[in-house]
């Protein structure tokens, strides 16, 4: 066990944790943020995507210990009030059916539009391709993708 | 008129003189020599290439048997998604090179694949630079003959403007190393380290010859 401190969501989570432990496990049982889901375990599925220092990293292989020191964003941080335009766009095409996999699809698709604005439908396919919906509500996925888009040009807002 | 020189005339110096003189002179210099730090002992070294064919395409075969296993030939694609697995297959959620060799947008190789072995049958292998070679440099292994790698891996406009010392080098890189570390699940190349590292030295000094086919 050691003595870590994670700076999750601008905020400091002084935690003792083994640093082999994964990135996920304290994020959800240490710091208590429930918003990043556990689905496989081994970085096949994408439900558990968080923001390392920007990069869309899946927290389930990613060690704790390599988030020491750096500022982690979970989807409970992307935005203070929901007003990203990714979850703009979520809530306006009504993407999710069950909704599991949603929080991990939607960090994955602000880094996407963070580094391409305008994205074609190959850019959405090739940023996309690590998040499983068995819902398969992916053609949904990318409409909002599209959307969010927009609304970052109208706005001018950044994702 | 000419002058004879005289026979028994006194010499300015003796002719014993002059031998004593130049040995001394010739030990003072082999001797200081030796303690010359300024010589690029592995320069000199690395651009020693004796020619043989024979027994540069004999190290050859090792060379490439290494080469194309899936350890090293996975991360060498034809196309711009790496492969996978022993029986290379194409790597699942089809991860993209990127400019840079380090995946697009939210699939850059380092997402999953950590500075270290994930541990776990088949779970993520890692390394700190864990990448593909870059777009402007694809330097493809996957189907490509041996007289072809062969004439690829020293053509400096497909290999990364490397001379005969690069090469060398690279040997020891860090990511080809890591071939020797694949993780729980994944077969070793067909050598070790050190044996596909002499075949490859040996090619290289022995003329880099392609085989035939």
């Amino acid at each position: 066990m050691a003595k870590i401190t994670l700076n999750i969501n601008k905020k400091d989570y002084p935690l003792e944790a083994d640093p082999q432990m994964p990135l996920l496990w304290a994020i959800r049982d240490l710091a208590g943020l429930k918003g990043t889901k556990y689905g496989c375990g081994v970085a096949q599925c994408g439900a558990c995507v968080v923001h390392l220092d920007g990069e869309a990293v899946r927290s389930c292989v990613t060690k704790v210990i390599r988030a020491a020191g750096k500022k982690v964003v979970t989807i409970e941080g992307l935005s203070e009030t929901n007003s990203h335009p990714v979850q703009k766009a979520w809530q306006e095409i009504d993407v999710p059916q069950c909704g599991y996999c949603h929080s991990g699809q939607i960090m994955s698709a602000a880094v996407l539009l963070r580094e391409k604005p305008n994205p074609t439908d190959q850019d959405i396919d090739d940023a996309m391709a690590g998040n499983i919906c068995r819902c398969g509500t992916y053609l949904r996925i990318r409409e909002a993708i599209h959307t969010a888009a927009d609304l970052q040009k109208k706005t001018g807002t950044k994702g | 008129m000419k002058q004879k020189p005289e026979n028994g005339a006194k010499r300015f110096v003796s002719k014993k003189a002059v031998t004593m003189l130049s040995i001394f002179i010739f030990i003072v210099a082999v001797g200081a020599s030796a303690f010359r730090n300024d010589l690029p002992e592995k320069e000199i070294k690395f651009n020693t290439i004796t020619r043989d064919s024979v027994a540069s395409v004999q190290a050859f075969e090792i060379v490439y048997k290494t080469l194309m296993s899936p350890r090293c030939m996975n991360c060498h694609p034809a196309g711009d998604v790496p492969l996978q697995g022993d029986d290379s297959h194409l790597h699942a959620m089809g991860p993209k090179r990127g400019v840079d060799g380090k995946g697009v947008y939210a699939m850059k190789c380092s997402n999953c694949h950590q500075e270290t072995n994930v541990a776990g049958l088949h779970m993520p292998p890692g390394n700190p630079d864990w990448h593909l070679p870059p777009a402007a440099l694809k330097m493809v292994f996957q189907g490509k003959s041996a007289h072809e790698l062969a004439k690829q891996l020293v053509d400096k406009k497909q290999n990364g403007n490397k001379d005969m010392q690069k090469l060398i080098e690279h040997a020891d890189d860090g990511l080809v190393l890591a071939g020797w570390n694949p993780g729980e699940g994944r077969t070793l190349p067909p050598v070790t380290h050190a044996e596909f590292k002499k075949a490859w030295i040996t090619w290289l000094q022995s003329g880099a010859f392609a085989p035939k086919k």
